[in-house]
């Protein structure tokens, strides 16, 4: 600790594989087994599909909104296969793919996409928080959850996500901060990439790299290559293994890159060229992890039906689940306030019952 | 503590409120800013730190927003989270907090996760306190849908609201005012206070009723008894509840004297008094005599300390706002 040394990320993201899923030689990371890279791959696979259905679904205009992380999946896959049951995951808006990857039911993810309600799943059933939307927020409420369990005695590791511009909010750095004067078991998983709906990275920040952030707080920083499923996965299982042994929080940068806009509603082309864009689909996370697994023959085409299979099912189900036009029950707006509605808003509720009713509702 | 432990003031009623919480639910922790080995700048975690460890009752960094955002993730995880901001000014660095999150969180997961804190803030002025020390921050927190906020006047009252507070399952903005701290009073602690989203009178009376919550109680009180040396007869509802808001009783109380003055130490415009003047009007329209007033500091920033009186509501300018109420109709 002494000199903060220990602290300081690599001088370069850690990579397990290189661009044609080639294991990169020398590198110092544990590789995982060959059985959790199919569960990767097969993770991979599901959160592309993912990522494709809900545009699609957006331009069918079934999802009012959609914020792809195309190009991210290594990163949505590992942050999910990193952790344990008891564990939490704090994901964002852009982590849809995240949370699916968890085990909550997609089609009560897209519950707020497509603006049927807010968080539309239960926290409590696979211990995943609402995806926040405003920036590093969330940060803090991970704090908070790994305190109580610690002070509770439980080994549970809570996994924080954010992006590369919410490592300029002010939460951001108070998370770092309390979870590391408080040692709570806490990892803060940063998906750098790039861009800040049209803002560039140079432009949030002067430090070498994110990780380096950490370091101003006592907090270890590492760097991962975000497109190499393996390296993310042996980075995060080395953090959430150290959190929770008591060794108190860690960061990790994944550099990584968003290929698509902001969201359908954004035009990228009015910040970036395809000249900046191209290059990265050469580094595809998905076509990486499948290479290498071809190469090692433990990806025959039977596997990969069955993948494909279970992508395929997932895509049906979100089609299914989001076919139907809905109609939310407004007298659900005044339900969930409080734990029982004031007297003012139940005058509220009763009229909005009168006016609907005498719209014929 | 007191000697006599029916003589509180209303800093040890507080104390004794977290001290009794803690003592009962162990899920109670207390934190915050200096709360911790000195007992917080105003005392009133004084003691808490010794008695039930350091891991109940700590001192966090100085950050607001991470002691409200680490407050919401204990309580989402089974806490009953109790957080200082250390005064009303120094609490703005939060408000993302409660306003995206502790305020929202059960809407937003439609029941699902509800966040039982109290977020305590020693709040408005009176004290000769330097300027960010004396903010009447109220509306920010009643105009959030989702927030319960409570302002104590007695000290009955600080000791079982902030129980009701601890133990209610929505998140709660405790709002002590300073200037009542260090004022003492008999109280029994064994006969409980009406609770959260009840208005009290505190003084009978049948030609005017004063309105008044927090700070301005007192001064309200003040300005009763001054008029009924001049003969006239005033009624004074502490509201409590800032939110929820006891229509009934106030509206009640209003009819029976057809007068009504407002009295908060707030800057009058878009604020808490404006509301509850807006509400008597539409519900006792025809009960009134008058036009309802309101006595509340100006739209200005709080003053500095050699000029905070002529912000604060006066018992004089309660007095003249009733000798506006036209009594010449009578």
């Amino acid at each position: 600790m002494a000199g903060g040394q220990d602290l300081l990320p690599s001088e370069r993201p850690l990579r397990l594989l290189d661009e044609t899923g080639r294991r990169v030689p020398g590198a110092t990371l544990p590789f995982p087994d060959t059985d959790r890279l199919l569960d990767a791959y097969a993770s991979l696979v599901i959160g592309r599909r993912v990522n494709d259905q809900a545009g699609a679904l957006v331009r069918q205009g079934r999802l009012a909104v959609y914020p792809s992380s195309h190009g991210q999946e290594a990163c949505q896959t590992g942050a999910a296969l990193a952790l344990a049951d008891g564990d939490w995951l704090f994901p964002t808006y852009r982590d849809t793919a995240a949370v699916i990857a968890r085990g909550v039911d997609p089609v009560e993810v897209l519950t707020l996409l497509k603006g049927d309600w807010h968080a539309g799943y239960d926290p409590y059933a696979h211990r995943v928080a609402p995806q926040a939307t405003p920036l590093a927020t969330q940060l803090l409420h991970a704090v908070g959850v790994a305190h109580a369990a610690r002070l509770r005695g439980e080994d549970t590791v809570v996994m924080a996500l954010c992006g590369d511009g919410a490592t300029s909010e002010g939460d951001f750095h108070e998370a770092l901060n309390f979870a590391a004067v408080f040692r709570a078991p806490v990892v803060f998983f940063v998906q750098n990439n790039e861009y800040a709906i049209s803002v560039p990275l140079a432009r949030q920040t002067a430090a070498p790299s994110l990780a380096h952030k950490g370091v101003g707080y006592g907090v270890p920083g590492r760097r991962v290559d975000g497109n190499d499923a393996a390296a993310v996965l042996s980075v995060l299982d080395r953090a959430v293994a150290a959190a929770r042994s008591g060794e108190g929080p860690q960061l990790v940068e994944a550099h990584t890159y968003r290929m698509q806009a902001h969201t359908n509603a954004d035009d990228d082309s009015r910040y970036r060229s395809t000249e900046e864009v191209d290059p990265w689909a050469a580094r595809d996370p998905l076509l990486r992890m499948e290479a290498f697994l071809k190469r090692k023959r433990v990806l025959t085409k039977a596997r990969q039906a069955q993948i494909t299979e279970r992508a395929e099912a997932v895509a049906a189900a979100m089609r299914e689940g989001l076919a139907e036009d809905t109609d939310p029950e407004p007298a659900e707006l005044f339900a969930h306030v409080f734990s029982s509605p004031t007297p003012q808003l139940a005058e509220q509720a009763a009229f909005l019952a009168d006016e609907l009713s005498r719209e014929g509702h | 503590m007191a000697t006599d432990p029916t003589k509180l003031t209303m800093a040890q009623a507080l104390n004794r409120a977290l001290r009794d919480a803690m003592t009962e639910d162990e899920t109670v922790y207390v934190f915050g800013e200096d709360v911790g080995p000195l007992g917080g700048v105003f005392r009133i975690t004084d003691g808490l730190t010794a008695e039930f460890g350091e891991h109940r009752c700590f001192d966090t960094p100085l950050a607001e927003s991470g002691i409200v955002g680490m407050a919401v993730g204990m309580a989402m995880n089974g806490m009953r989270p109790v957080v200082e901001m250390q005064f009303d000014a120094f609490a703005y660095p939060a408000f993302e907090q409660i306003a995206s999150h502790v305020a929202k969180t059960r809407n937003r997961t439609r029941g699902r996760v509800g966040l039982p804190m109290v977020i305590r803030v020693p709040y408005a002025g009176g004290i000769g306190g330097v300027e960010h020390h004396c903010d009447s921050s109220e509306s920010y927190y009643a105009h959030t849908p989702g927030l319960t906020v409570v302002a104590p006047s007695t000290v009955a009252d600080a000791y079982f609201l902030l129980r009701e507070a601890i133990a209610s399952p929505d998140p709660v903005v405790f709002l002590e005012p300073k200037k009542l701290y260090w004022g003492k009073e008999e109280v029994d602690l064994t006969v409980p206070e009406p609770g959260i989203g009840t208005a009290v009178v505190r003084r009978p009376g049948t030609d005017a009723t004063l309105i008044a919550y927090g700070p301005s109680v007192p001064t309200a009180l003040e300005a009763a008894e001054a008029a009924a040396q001049e003969g006239r007869s005033l009624q004074v509802v502490d509201v409590r509840s800032l939110v929820p808001f006891d229509d009934a009783t106030v509206c009640e109380a209003v009819r029976s004297t057809g007068r009504a003055v407002v009295v908060a130490e707030a800057s009058g415009y878009a604020s808490v008094a404006s509301e509850i003047t807006a509400r008597v009007t539409e519900r006792c329209f025809h009960s009134l005599a008058a036009p309802v007033r309101r006595v509340t500091g100006f739209d200005i920033p709080y003053p500095p300390p050699k000029l905070e009186r002529f912000q604060l509501p006066s018992v004089d300018r309660i007095l003249d706002a009733v000798d506006d109420l036209q009594w010449e109709d009578q």
